[in-house]
């Protein structure tokens, strides 16, 4: 059996893992489905209208019935309904994920374009003042949350320029390009932020290590360009740990990210599972984090292949 | 490689503002009413939803037999009038002929009939029912005639009635089993698109039988974050907005476009005591916590003083002077006093519960409390807990003290007979029995007199502040914020947007 196919075997086995975690915690945080619904009112329900809300629900069932009935189900490819949203719960998530997945492209591509570059730079001009500089800011990058530099964008822009990007709707790409580009560069610059801070300080020390390797110094020592000699000898090798943080920061991204859009008033994927979790919509949470976790999996994957591209002496699964 | 770096982060910065300024949308349309709220509805049936969040919006689609206006004051809305029976045990309304659904169907008193029974139906699961079982059946003698028969004379009746909970929809929906899914009122205005946690869109009815709405429509942007609200005030990219928060609602005077209206709520804040749990169960303690505390210290700490100190009756027709109530006046001597009476010269420790960010100064609220308790011995250990576990905890009345803000009514009984009577639904909760509250109850329940029904619920509020179960705070407001151009907005106390059919945008 081939690495590819062994690793997509173990994908149901986690799923489940998952969607057994999943529906057992959220069922074990007190308040449920009428208690998110009704709130403190909820104490004004006789024992019959409690019973009638409980069929509605679905919790006059015990947990391994509801469960099972809900593994049926997604067996089948229905994830349930969501009670908030009067849907089913694959077309709520459907509805977000491309606002998401296209957020977290952006952000990545931002991290990537500012990130890669300042790491080589600095790793270039190891101790130097200007790579101090660099370590400098990439250190404020990542110790700054992003909620602050969200929200100082948005003061920024609001009191000091008096203009903001519509909020709180989410135009398609494919609809209207400005539009949408407009409503997600502020929280992908945002996001990237940080994320870029992070690519930095990897790229740099990692870019560090490859430059003082042996075949470094023989390339350099026969004359090739410096130039030549980061971008073609010590750059794709320096580029495996970056691979890694990337696929790491881009994987969580494709949970949502539900400070971002809570502050952009974003209906991404982590809004609506934070949403989903505070109304105790169950068939919602469970469904979404089951996605997110395929979208985890799915991404680890590709970082585990995109190695083998990079550096040929990795084979994987090998024996 | 410095410079072509450099270069590159100016280029990609410079390509990334280009791209946001494209995205800036500065064009309005001037008759819809852009409007914004941090929370938004969570579901669609008038009789089951109680969430203040839903019912806001719920009542600009469905409409009730009557109405509260600002005053609080009962006006006509489905009906165009009423009248109780000598003997207070029958009810009957008179419907405005003219009014409609908006599928088009006239609204009958077949409709009215089979709304109420369906919010009576145990199987529907409505809390509101609570507020209605003295009815026993309703006649419908003609189209536009509905006869309540009750089994006693049951005055606060008709204020419940006003509450969105006891809409009327159609018959033929209930039928169909669509309430929740589709709204379909008689109310001000067609809800057009609703994605939950996102925007609604809201187009005027043109066929609405209570008058002429001045906008085309509402659309309402769903922002979590009240900051965000007024960032998009401040650009003017909405006209209209809810706030929630003080904190960000006495930022909106600094913006010379901008006009912020405070309406006072019914809604109390208050620490709650559980006199079934020592030391709470000593009345002398209950009475040094009420003494202890300083009301108008913990407005100004905890919500900058955007509020009122009040006692338990906060609707302005009942509400007495807050100064005449048992210890409105801070006197810690006297609370030091109370507690060595009591055996607790020592004090005693107690852990107190609050909801994150419901309301959002609980936190602080319940800070100030620990502070003021510290000075006559009583250590709180404050616990936060996720609104949903909060209220989980609260309805089983597993708790030493709780900061709480609990809903307010129109009338007294309707708003306190689940915490003050013995048969109240709420009596877990509040863990208090005591004859006077529940006599004095039963008796404003049926008095028709008006005057009369003063008297009795001012001995019942002087009466609840001396027994001291609960320590009333005080009242906060509800904020609205608007561009200078969006004029004729009438606030309620109870929080509705009903307000917003008299709402016009200029240019």
């Amino acid at each position: 059996m081939n690495y590819l196919t062994r690793r997509l075997l173990t994908f149901p086995l986690v799923m489940l893992g998952v969607s057994i975690l999943v529906f057992v915690s959220i069922r074990l945080v007190p308040g449920n489905a009428i208690t998110a619904m009704l709130g403190t009112e909820a104490g004004l329900l006789t024992p019959q209208q409690r019973a009638a809300l409980e069929a509605y629900f679905g919790l006059d069932k015990s947990w391994p019935v509801q469960y099972g009935h809900w593994l049926m189900g997604v067996l089948r490819g229905d994830l349930g309904i969501s009670v908030t949203y009067g849907k089913p719960v694959l077309d709520v998530i459907l509805e977000r994920f491309p606002l998401t997945l296209e957020l977290a492209l952006l952000s990545m591509l931002i991290a990537l374009a500012i990130g890669l570059p300042a790491g080589i730079f600095a790793a270039t001009r190891n101790e130097k003042p200007s790579d101090l500089g660099v370590r400098i800011l990439a250190m404020i990058g990542q110790s700054t949350p992003n909620f602050v530099v969200g929200l100082l964008i948005i003061y920024i822009l609001s009191v000091g320029f008096g203009v903001l990007p519509v909020m709180g709707t989410f135009t398609p790409f494919f609809e209207n390009p400005l539009e949408n580009l407009g409503q997600l560069i502020l929280p992908a610059l945002t996001l990237g932020f940080a994320f870029a801070a992070s690519v930095t300080r990897i790229s740099r020390s990692s870019m560090l290590d490859v430059l003082s390797e042996d075949y470094v110094r023989t390339a350099r020592s026969k004359g090739v360009p410096a130039l030549s000699v980061i971008w073609r000898h010590a750059l794709p090798n320096a580029l495996i740990p970056v691979v890694t943080l990337s696929g790491v920061e881009f994987g969580y991204l494709l949970g949502g990210a539900v400070i971002v859009e809570q502050i952009f008033a974003l209906p991404g994927l982590g809004r609506m599972v934070l949403d989903a979790i505070l109304q105790r919509d169950y068939a919602l949470v469970q469904g979404s984090v089951l996605f997110i976790a395929l979208n985890f999996m799915i991404v680890n994957l590709l970082v585990d292949l995109a190695y083998a591209v990079l550096d040929p002496r990795i084979r994987l699964g090998d024996r | 490689m410095g410079k072509s770096f450099t270069k590159t982060l100016v280029s990609t910065v410079a390509f990334a503002v280009a791209l946001g300024a494209a995205g800036f949308s500065a064009t309005a349309s001037a008759a819809t009413l852009r409007m914004a709220w941090s929370q938004d509805a969570t579901g669609l049936d008038p009789h089951k939803q109680t969430a203040f969040s839903s019912l806001r919006l719920l009542e600009l689609v469905y409409e009730p037999l009557v109405r509260l206006d600002k005053d609080l004051k009962i006006i006509p809305a489905l009906a165009d009038s009423w009248e109780f029976s000598e003997d207070g045990k029958t009810l009957s309304f008179k419907l405005d002929p003219e009014a409609k659904f908006q599928n088009g169907n006239k609204v009958a008193a077949a409709d009215v009939k089979a709304s109420f029974e369906r919010l009576m139906a145990e199987e529907t699961g409505a809390a509101a029912r609570a507020n209605f079982l003295s009815i026993e059946t309703i006649d419908t003698p003609d189209d536009t005639t509905v006869v309540f028969n009750l089994s006693q004379p049951d005055v606060p009746l008709l204020t419940a009635m006003t509450s969105i909970n006891a809409a009327v929809v159609p018959a033929s929906e209930i039928e169909a089993g669509t309430i929740g899914t589709k709204a379909i009122g008689s109310g001000p205005f067609k809800l057009d698109q609703w994605e939950p946690n996102s925007k609604e869109v809201l187009t005027a009815n043109k066929e609405w039988a209570g008058g002429e709405v001045k906008v085309d429509g509402i659309n309402v942007s769903v922002l979590p974050d009240e900051t965000a609200i007024l960032a998009a005030l401040r650009t003017k990219q909405i006209d209209f907005a809810l706030l929630n928060d003080p904190l960000v609602a006495t930022l909106v005077p600094n913006e010379a476009s901008l006009t912020l209206d405070r309406t006072p709520v019914l809604n109390y804040h208050v620490l709650q005591l559980n006199p079934s749990r020592k030391p709470m169960t000593e009345l002398g303690v209950r009475q040094a916590i009420s003494c202890a505390v300083d009301r108008q210290d913990v407005l100004d700490t905890a919500l900058l003083g955007e509020g009122k100190v009040s006692g338990p009756l906060t609707m302005p027709a009942y509400a007495s002077d807050p100064s005449q109530l048992f210890c409105y006046e801070r006197d810690v001597e006297k609370a030091k006093k109370l507690m060595a009476d009591a055996g607790y010269a020592d004090g005693f420790s107690a852990t107190v519960i609050a909801a994150t960010g419901e309301p959002p100064t609980a936190a602080a609220e319940a800070q100030v409390i620990q502070s003021q308790l510290a000075e006559i011995g009583i250590k709180l250990d404050i616990k936060m807990m996720e609104l949903n576990v909060y209220v989980d905890t609260w309805l089983k009345g597993d708790f030493d003290m709780a900061v709480a803000l609990n809903g307010g009514r129109a009338d007294p009984y309707s708003m306190y007979n689940r915490y003050w009577t013995k048969a109240g639904n709420l009596q877990k909760v509040a863990n208090y029995i005591d004859d006077t509250l529940d006599d004095l109850m039963q008796k404003g329940r049926v008095e028709t007199d008006p005057e009369k029904r003063k008297e009795i619920f001012a001995a019942f509020e002087k009466h609840l502040a001396e027994v001291s179960p609960w320590i009333w705070l005080y009242t906060a407001y509800s904020y609205t914020a608007q561009q200078k151009n969006v004029t004729g907005f009438v606030p309620s106390p109870t929080g509705s947007l009903f307000g917003l059919t008299t709402v016009t945008v200029g240019e």
